[in-house]
């Protein structure tokens, strides 16, 4: 569905992206793992469009999306979760999801979206006329995931859905993640949680500053030991 | 009774830098930039109306309409070709091209229509409405009907319309509006419009109480209106509003009560004093977050 062949990304004279091809098929999960710096934001700003890639193609179901303009690429079916989760903080909940369809047309799919979104994040629905600014760092994750959702994607990005949050949300958003996935929406998701992201992963790829090193299943990766060693501590 | 009557005047002149300041904050909350040929955009819907009404003889309304279409289109163009290509440049090169631009803007007039002042025509009826003493313009009470009518439209648009939410979340976050399939370049587009429309309503405003029409004249509004933006919080609507009203209230206070010449100074003292103690403006934004 998705197909990253040989993408470099440079900010300047710096080339942060080096090359890299993977995919992503219907229907999975799939997680870059990497170290802070590794390029895993580069790489999600670059599907997205925000950054202009140096060379490369970026392919979703045969269409490539680098000579798009960015805000047609929602369109296309692919939304994105940005890292720090970036809601409108002087929007209330129900307007960030809103602006969460904007490309959308169809007024009753849109308002059958948003109960669906309020049934997966209840505390959302609670909230739901608070400015997104006052909410607390787990709910504005969820208002994150949710206004990514409202574009209703076929598949959906993830940039370290996990930072910064409790243990206890930890493991509610990856097991909201397995939900979304379940209910037939692909997933890439970029996570510093190694161990959670290769513990729901169908496949992983290893990133190391702006190179993939290793690649395989979840599981596989999850039992190598260089993994193990660098990034699951021990 | 003196007193009412300055209050209602101050009102009105108050009532046309908050239209024109409009046009300062909503560019500066959506595009991070001061847009310094702001005021003689109006100059330039000035000479519109004033030939619209004066050569060709049209009604106000259409002269009007004409102005504001003009406007909107030059406001757009200036984007285009002046700031977009510096999307990504420093603020002081957008700042000194903005200034270019202003200077652009009023030798164009200078040479097209030469330098001397033209007499605008006078288009609403004098007098007014009077009660016990206390005499208000037509003038002014238009002018503050239409500063009214400006808000709670742009009021709606803003709060209430898919492009207003749209443009809302681009002065927030850019990029993370660009992830909603928001056209960024339009609502700046947008943006520049609807401020060098109401650019065009303020300068029929002005000239119908100022009525005299010539290069410079958007210089003096303009950086007042750019004062009074500043006063209230600039990149905040209300704040332009609430900023233009009070600069023109005290702008006549000081002329009645002070001094004709200094009154400009007051003006500028009040708005050094108002940044000493809150420098975000009377409502500039201050929004606690959470993280």
């Amino acid at each position: 569905m998705l197909k990253i062949t040989d993408l470099k990304v440079s900010y300047g004279m710096i080339e942060a992206i080096k090359g890299i091809s993977f995919e992503v098929n219907d229907g999975e999960i799939v997680t870059l793992i990497g170290a802070n710096g590794a390029g895993k934001t580069t790489t999600m700003h670059a599907i997205s469009g925000l950054l202009k890639p140096r060379a490369g193609s970026i392919e979703l179901d045969g269409q490539e999306l680098t000579k798009l303009a960015p805000h047609k690429i929602v369109s296309m079916g692919l939304a994105q979760v940005p890292e720090g989760r970036r809601v409108f903080a002087q929007q209330t909940v129900e307007e960030n999801l809103t602006l969460g369809a904007y490309t959308r047309k169809d007024k009753p799919g849109i308002a059958a979206d948003m109960e669906e979104v309020f049934a997966l994040f209840p505390r959302l629905k609670e909230r739901r006329r608070q400015m997104a600014g006052t909410l607390s760092g787990g709910e504005q994750q969820m208002l994150a995931m949710g206004r990514a959702l409202m574009a209703k994607p076929s598949i959906l990005l993830m940039d370290e859905p996990s930072m910064g949050l409790s243990p206890l949300l930890v493991s509610e958003i990856f097991h909201i993640i397995e939900e979304i996935n379940s209910k037939g929406t692909t997933i890439l998701l970029v996570e510093q949680n190694a161990k959670r992201a290769l513990a729901i992963a169908d496949r992983a790829y290893v990133l190391e500053t702006g190179l993939i090193t290793l690649a395989g299943t979840g599981e596989e990766l999850a039992n190598d030991e260089r993994v193990k060693k660098a990034y699951l501590g021990g | 009774m003196d007193f009412l009557s300055y209050l209602i005047n101050g009102l009105g002149l108050g009532s046309v830098y908050a239209i024109i300041a409009l046009g300062y904050t909503m560019v500066y909350g959506i595009a991070k930039m001061l847009n310094f040929a702001h005021g003689d955009v109006i100059m330039i819907g000035a000479y519109v109306a004033f030939f619209a009404i004066s050569d060709m003889g049209l009604p106000l309304l259409p002269a009007i309409l004409l102005s504001v279409a003009v406007c909107t289109v030059l406001g757009v163009l200036i984007e285009r070709l002046a700031y977009k290509p510096l999307r990504s440049a420093s603020a002081l090169s957008v700042l000194i091209t903005a200034i270019g631009v202003s200077y652009f803007l009023q030798n164009a007039a200078q040479l097209l229509w030469s330098s001397s002042t033209k007499v605008f025509p006078s288009v609403i009826a004098n007098g007014g409405i009077s009660s016990g003493g206390l005499t208000v313009s037509w003038l002014t009470l238009i002018t503050i009907g239409v500063c009214i009518l400006v808000m709670i439209c742009l009021s709606l648009f803003i709060n209430r319309t898919k492009t207003g939410r749209a443009m809302r979340a681009c002065s927030e976050d850019k990029g993370a509006s660009t992830l909603m399939g928001i056209n960024v370049n339009r609502m700046i587009s947008i943006t520049f419009a609807i401020g060098s429309g109401l650019a065009a309503i303020a300068s029929v405003l002005l000239c119908a109480a100022y009525p005299s029409v010539y290069p410079t004249l958007g210089a003096m509004p303009g950086i007042k209106a750019f004062t009074a933006a500043v006063f209230g919080g600039i990149g905040s609507i209300p704040g332009a509003f609430l900023g233009g009203l009070l600069l023109g209230v005290i702008e006549i206070f000081a002329k009645a009560y002070i001094s004709t010449q200094l009154s400009d100074a007051i003006v500028f003292a009040v708005l050094i004093l108002v940044l000493l103690i809150k420098p975000t403006g009377l409502l500039g934004k201050r929004i606690r977050e959470k993280v």
